[in-house]
C-alpha cells in the first residue's frame, strides 16, 4: 500500500477566507494575527530594550529596508550584487549635505533619498537592456569602484570620512523613526507588489517577451523599481549616517551588499515580509556572537550559501505554509 | 469589407542572422479590412517576418511602414502601441496566473489605458468579459483556473484574448490553429469573423490550410525566407511551386 | 622612462591574462560562474606557504600540492553547492561569490596579514633589457603565461575534452543528447579553473605579499578582462588583458597607485555601454537585445 503525503489547508484559513471570516472573532483573529504581532511588536519593543538593544533594533530594521529593497529589485528581474551602492550614496549625499552646507538631518535625509535613487538610477540605466547577470556584475562593481575613486581622490574626507556630523537629537526619534518607516515600507510596498503594477513588474521577470507585447515600455517599469528600490536603499544609509554622525568609505562595505541578499534568501526571496523576517534572524544572530567581528560576514554568506541550496522557498514561506496548510500521509 | 487603404506596407525585407537569410527581400502591401494568410513550409522565415513587422526582431535592411508611417528599426513596445498586436507560436502564459490574471498585462498597457480614456476600474471584470468573448464559458469558472492548468484550446483562447484586450486594428495571429482539433478551431472561426466585422486586419501565419483558406482574403506562400507565390486562395492551390514546397504536406 | 614602462606593461598584460584565463574557462567557456575564483586564487597562495613554511616542504612540493588542493576545492565547490543550483546562473554567482567572500574573510580574520606571508622567488636573478632591469620572475611569468595561453587555446579548440568544455555553454541539452556528461564536465570545467588560478598566484605572488585585498582584485581583474575582451573568447582575453594591462601600468607609472583599481571597474562599465558582448565576444545575442 503506497503512500504519498498531502498538503490541505488547515480548516480555520477555509473558514477565514473572503467574507466569512466575519461570522467569529476567532477567525479574524487567525487573520490579524500574523499581521498584527510585528505591527504590535515592533512599537513596543523599544519601550523594553536598553540603549543597547535599541541600537540592535536599528540595525535590524535598517537591515530590514535593505532587504526589502533588494527583494523588490530581485521580483523585478534585476539581482544586485551591491545594494551597499544604495546605501553608501544615500550616506554620502546626506552626509556631504550636513557636513559643508549645514542642512538639518531631517532635510538631507529626504534629499539624500531623492537624489540618491536619482543617481543610482541613472547610473545603472544603461545596463538594463543587458542579460540579468551584466546588472548584477555591474551593481558588484560600481561600490568597489567608488570605494576606490574616494579612496584616491580623497574627496569628501577620503579615507577618514566625515564626521562631526549632526544627530537627530534623541535615541528615541531615531528607534521609533526607523521602525515606523519599516512598517509603512513593509505594508506599503506590500501593497504595492500584489497590485496590478507590481503583477507587471513580476511579469517582466517571469517573461519579458510578453509584456513588451503588450506595449509596455518594460525599461520605463524596471526604472521605477530601479528607483524605489534606490530610494529605500539611499534613506536607510543616510538615516544611519545621522544615527553615528559619520560617513565614511565603510558605508561601501560588503556587509551591505551580502546581508540584504542572505536575509532574502534565508526568508523567503520573492517576499517583503521574508525578506524582513530573514533579516530579523540575522542581525540579532550575528549581535549575539558579537566576539567574531569580522566573521560576520561569513556567517552570512554561510547561510546564503546554505539556504539557497538546501531551502530556496525560505523560512518564512515554510512558516506560512504550516500556518495555512498541514501534511498528512494519505494511501493511495 | 470595405477596404479603406492600405494599412501596411513591407519593401525588400531582409534578415540575417550570422550566415543564415531568414528573410530574404520580402515585400507585399496589406489592405485595411483585410485577411491575409501567410504560408509556407518549416523554416520559411514567417515568424521571422513576424518578428520584424513587430519589432522584435531588427531589419538588415527593407523598410516597413504603417498607416504611411515608417516604423522600421521601432522598438517592439512602441509598434504595438500603434495598433498591432500579436500572439506567439508556443503559448506564453504566466503559468502560475490563473486566466483572468493573465490579462491584466495587456490591460495595463498604455493604449488601452489611453483609448478607454483614465483610469481603469476592474481590470478583473473586464479580464472575465473579454475571456468569456473567446469562449471562456463564464459559469464554467474556467477563467479562474491557473493557466498551467488549462487545455492547449483555452491557452490558445487566452493568447487570443491578450490580443484583443489591446484594442488593435492589426492583429497577427501566429499558428493559432496549431495543436487544436477541428472542433475547437471551428468555435474559434466565429470569434476570427466577429474581428473581422468589427472592422480588424488580420494576418494569420498557418498549417492547417484547409481551415485558413476558408476564410482568407488572400494569401502569402513563403520559402527559405522569400515570397514564392501571393494571390487568392485558388491560385496558391493550384501553383506548382507551392506543391513543390509543401512536397508531403497536404493541402 | 618609455621603455620600463612599455616592458613592465608587457608583464602586467601578462599576469592580467593568466589571471583572466582560468576565469574565462570555467564562465567564458564553458558557462559556469564561479564567483569565488579570487577566494581560490589566495587560496592556492597561502596552501603554498603553509606547506613550505609551516609544514617545510621543498618549495616544488609545495606548489604542486597547493595547484592540487585547490583543484580540489573546485571540485568540492561544484560537488557540494554548484550541482544543486546548475542553470540558474544568478544563484551559481550569489552563492559562489558569497562562499568567495566568506573564505576570504576568514582569513582575514584568521590574522593572514602581514609581511611574513610572501613566497620567494624561484629565481633570484635579474636580467637586463637595453637599459632596464628585470628580475627573472616576470620573465618566469610572461613565459609560463605564453605556454598556458597557447595550451588552453590548443585544449579548446582541438581536444574532445575542450570541446566539450564549449558544448555545455551552448547548448546543454544538445551537449547531454551528444552523449557528454554534462555534469562531469563542468566539475572539470571548474576544477580545471580553479588549477589555473593556482597557477597563476603560484608564479605571481612571490612579486609582493599575499593580501586578501589582492583576492578582490584578482575578482575584479579577471571580470574586466574577460567581460571586455567577451566571455569565452580566448584571443579576445588576451587582447584585453594586454588593453587593460597596460593602462593599468601607465596609470600606475604616471599616475597614482591608487587610481591603478579603477581602471578595469572603468573599462567594464564602458564595455556595457559601448559593445555588451565584449571586443571580440562570441555571444552576439546580447546586442540583439530589444
Amino acid at each position: 500500500m503506497a503512500k504519498r503525503k498531502e498538503r490541505i489547508d488547515r480548516g480555520i484559513k477555509v473558514r477565514s477566507e473572503d467574507i466569512f471570516a466575519l461570522l467569529s472573532w476567532k477567525e479574524m483573529l487567525y487573520l490579524a494575527f500574523p499581521r498584527l504581532i510585528p505591527i504590535v511588536g515592533l512599537l513596543i519593543a523599544p519601550l523594553f530594550l536598553n540603549i543597547y538593544w535599541q541600537r540592535v533594533l536599528i540595525s535590524v530594521c535598517v537591515f530590514s529596508l535593505l532587504a526589502i529593497s533588494w527583494d523588490i529589485l530581485a521580483q523585478s528581474g534585476m539581482i544586485s550584487l551591491g545594494q551597499s551602492l544604495f546605501f553608501g550614496i544615500g550616506a554620502y549625499i546626506s552626509g556631504v549635505l550636513n557636513h559643508y552646507f549645514h542642512i538639518s538631518p531631517y532635510i538631507t535625509i529626504c534629499l539624500a533619498t531623492l537624489l540618491g535613487a536619482l543617481l543610482c538610477t541613472l547610473l545603472l540605466l544603461p545596463v538594463l537592456r543587458l542579460r540579468g547577470i551584466y546588472f548584477s556584475m555591474v551593481t558588484l562593481v560600481i561600490p568597489l569602484m567608488l570605494v576606490r575613486i574616494i579612496e584616491a581622490t580623497k574627496i569628501f574626507g577620503g579615507t577618514e570620512g566625515l564626521s562631526g556630523l549632526d544627530s537627530f537629537g534623541s535615541p528615541w526619534i531615531e528607534v521609533y523613526m526607523i521602525v515606523v518607516i519599516l512598517l509603512i515600507c513593509l505594508f506599503g510596498f506590500r501593497r504595492m507588489m500584489d497590485s496590478d503594477y507590481g503583477l507587471v513588474l513580476r511579469a517582466i521577470n517571469d517573461d519579458d517577451r510578453s509584456v513588451i507585447n503588450a506595449g509596455i515600455n518594460i525599461y520605463l517599469f524596471k526604472s521605477q523599481a530601479l528607483f524605489i528600490s534606490g530610494a529605500i536603499g539611499a534613506f536607510t544609509g543616510a538615516f544611519v549616517t545621522h544615527v553615528y554622525m559619520f560617513v565614511g568609505m565603510p558605508v561601501f562595505a560588503l556587509d551591505y551588499s551580502i546581508l540584504p541578499i542572505a536575509a532574502a534568501v534565508v526568508g523567503g526571496p520573492g517576499n517583503l515580509a521574508g525578506a524582513t523576517f530573514g533579516a530579523f534572524i540575522l542581525v540579532p544572530l550575528s549581535e549575539l556572537l558579537r566576539g567574531i567581528g569580522g566573521l560576520r560576514i561569513v556567517l552570512y554568506g554561510i547561510f546564503l550559501v546554505v539556504f539557497i541550496v538546501a531551502l530556496p522557498e525560505g523560512i518564512f514561506h515554510f512558516i506560512k505554509r504550516k500556518y495555512f496548510q498541514f501534511e498528512r500521509w494519505v494511501e493511495v | 469589407m470595405v477596404s479603406k487603404g492600405t494599412l501596411l506596407e513591407v519593401v525588400d525585407l531582409c534578415k540575417s542572422f550570422g550566415g543564415i537569410q531568414a528573410v530574404n527581400l520580402i515585400s507585399f502591401t496589406l489592405q485595411e479590412g483585410e485577411l491575409l494568410g501567410i504560408i509556407g513550409p518549416n523554416g520559411s522565415g514567417k515568424t521571422t517576418l513576424i518578428n520584424l513587422i513587430t519589432g522584435f526582431v531588427k531589419p538588415t535592411s527593407g523598410k516597413i511602414a504603417y498607416r504611411g508611417m515608417n516604423i522600421t528599426g521601432w522598438p517592439a513596445y512602441r509598434i504595438i502601441r500603434l495598433g498591432i498586436a500579436r500572439t506567439f507560436q508556443m503559448v506564453r502564459p504566466f503559468y502560475h496566473l490563473p486566466a483572468y490574471k493573465n490579462m491584466i498585462v495587456p490591460l495595463y498597457s498604455p493604449r488601452v489605458k489611453r483609448l478607454k480614456g483614465g483610469r481603469y476600474g476592474d481590470r478583473d471584470a473586464i479580464a472575465l468579459d473579454l475571456l468569456e468573448e473567446v469562449g471562456f464559458e463564464r459559469d464554467s469558472f474556467v477563467a479562474y483556473k491557473v493557466a498551467s492548468a488549462l487545455p492547449q484550446g483555452y491557452l490558445k483562447r487566452l493568447e487570443l484574448a491578450k490580443a484583443i484586450a489591446l484594442e488593435p486594428d492589426l492583429i497577427i495571429l501566429d499558428e493559432l490553429f496549431s495543436g487544436l482539433s477541428l472542433a475547437e478551431v471551428a468555435s474559434i472561426v466565429p470569434i476570427i469573423e466577429k474581428l473581422r466585422q468589427q472592422g480588424k486586419t488580420i494576418i494569420m501565419i498557418e498549417h492547417r490550410l484547409k481551415e485558413l483558406f476558408r476564410i482568407v482574403d488572400r494569401v502569402i506562400v513563403l520559402n527559405f525566407g522569400m515570397k514564392i507565390a501571393e494571390g487568392l486562395p485558388s491560385e496558391i492551390m493550384d501553383n506548382e511551386e507551392v506543391k513543390r514546397a509543401y512536397l508531403g504536406t497536404e493541402v | 622612462m618609455l621603455l620600463t614602462s612599455i616592458i613592465y606593461g608587457f608583464v602586467n598584460s601578462i599576469i592580467l591574462s593568466l589571471i583572466a584565463l582560468g576565469f574565462n574557462l570555467t564562465f567564458g567557456i564553458s558557462g559556469v560562474a564561479n564567483f569565488a575564483y579570487g577566494a581560490l586564487y589566495i587560496l592556492a597562495g597561502f596552501l603554498c606557504w603553509i606547506f613550505f613554511n609551516t609544514i617545510g616542504l621543498p618549495y616544488v612540493l609545495a606548489i604542486l600540492f597547493s595547484v592540487f588542493l585547490t583543484a580540489i576545492s573546485g571540485l568540492l565547490l561544484y560537488h557540494l553547492v554548484l550541482l544543486r543550483i546548475r542553470g540558474m546562473v544568478l544563484a551559481e554567482v550569489i552563492a559562489t561569490f558569497a562562499i568567495g567572500i566568506s573564505v576570504l574573510e576568514l582569513f582575514k580574520y584568521f590574522g593572514f596579514i602581514g609581511f611574513e606571508y610572501s613566497l620567494p622567488v624561484f629565481i633570484d636573478k635579474s636580467i637586463d633589457i637595453g637599459n632596464v632591469t628585470i628580475d627573472m620572475q616576470r620573465v618566469l611569468i610572461v613565459i609560463s603565461g605564453l605556454i598556458l595561453a597557447i595550451l588552453l587555446w590548443i585544449f579548446t579548440h582541438h581536444t574532445r575534452l575542450g570541446l566539450r568544455f564549449r558544448g555545455i555553454a551552448q547548448n546543454e541539452r544538445t551537449a547531454l543528447s551528444l552523449g557528454i556528461n554534462s555534469d562531469l564536465v563542468a566539475s572539470l570545467s571548474v576544477s580545471l579553473g580553479a588549477a589555473l588560478a593556482a597557477i597563476a598566484a603560484i608564479v605571481i605572488l612571490p612579486l609582493g605579499t599575499i593580501t586578501v585585498e589582492s583576492g578582490y582584485d584578482v575578482l575584479i581583474n579577471a571580470l574586466a578582462v574577460c567581460i571586455v575582451g567577451g566571455l569565452g573568447s580566448t584571443g579576445g582575453v588576451i587582447f584585453a588583458s594586454f588593453l587593460i594591462g597596460y593602462a593599468e601600468s601607465f596609470t600606475a607609472y604616471y599616475l597614482e597607485s591608487h587610481w591603478v583599481m579603477v581602471v578595469p571597474l572603468v573599462a567594464i562599465l564602458s564595455i556595457l555601454v559601448i559593445k555588451p558582448s565584449g571586443l571580440f565576444g562570441v555571444h552576439k545575442e546580447l546586442e540583439e537585445r530589444i
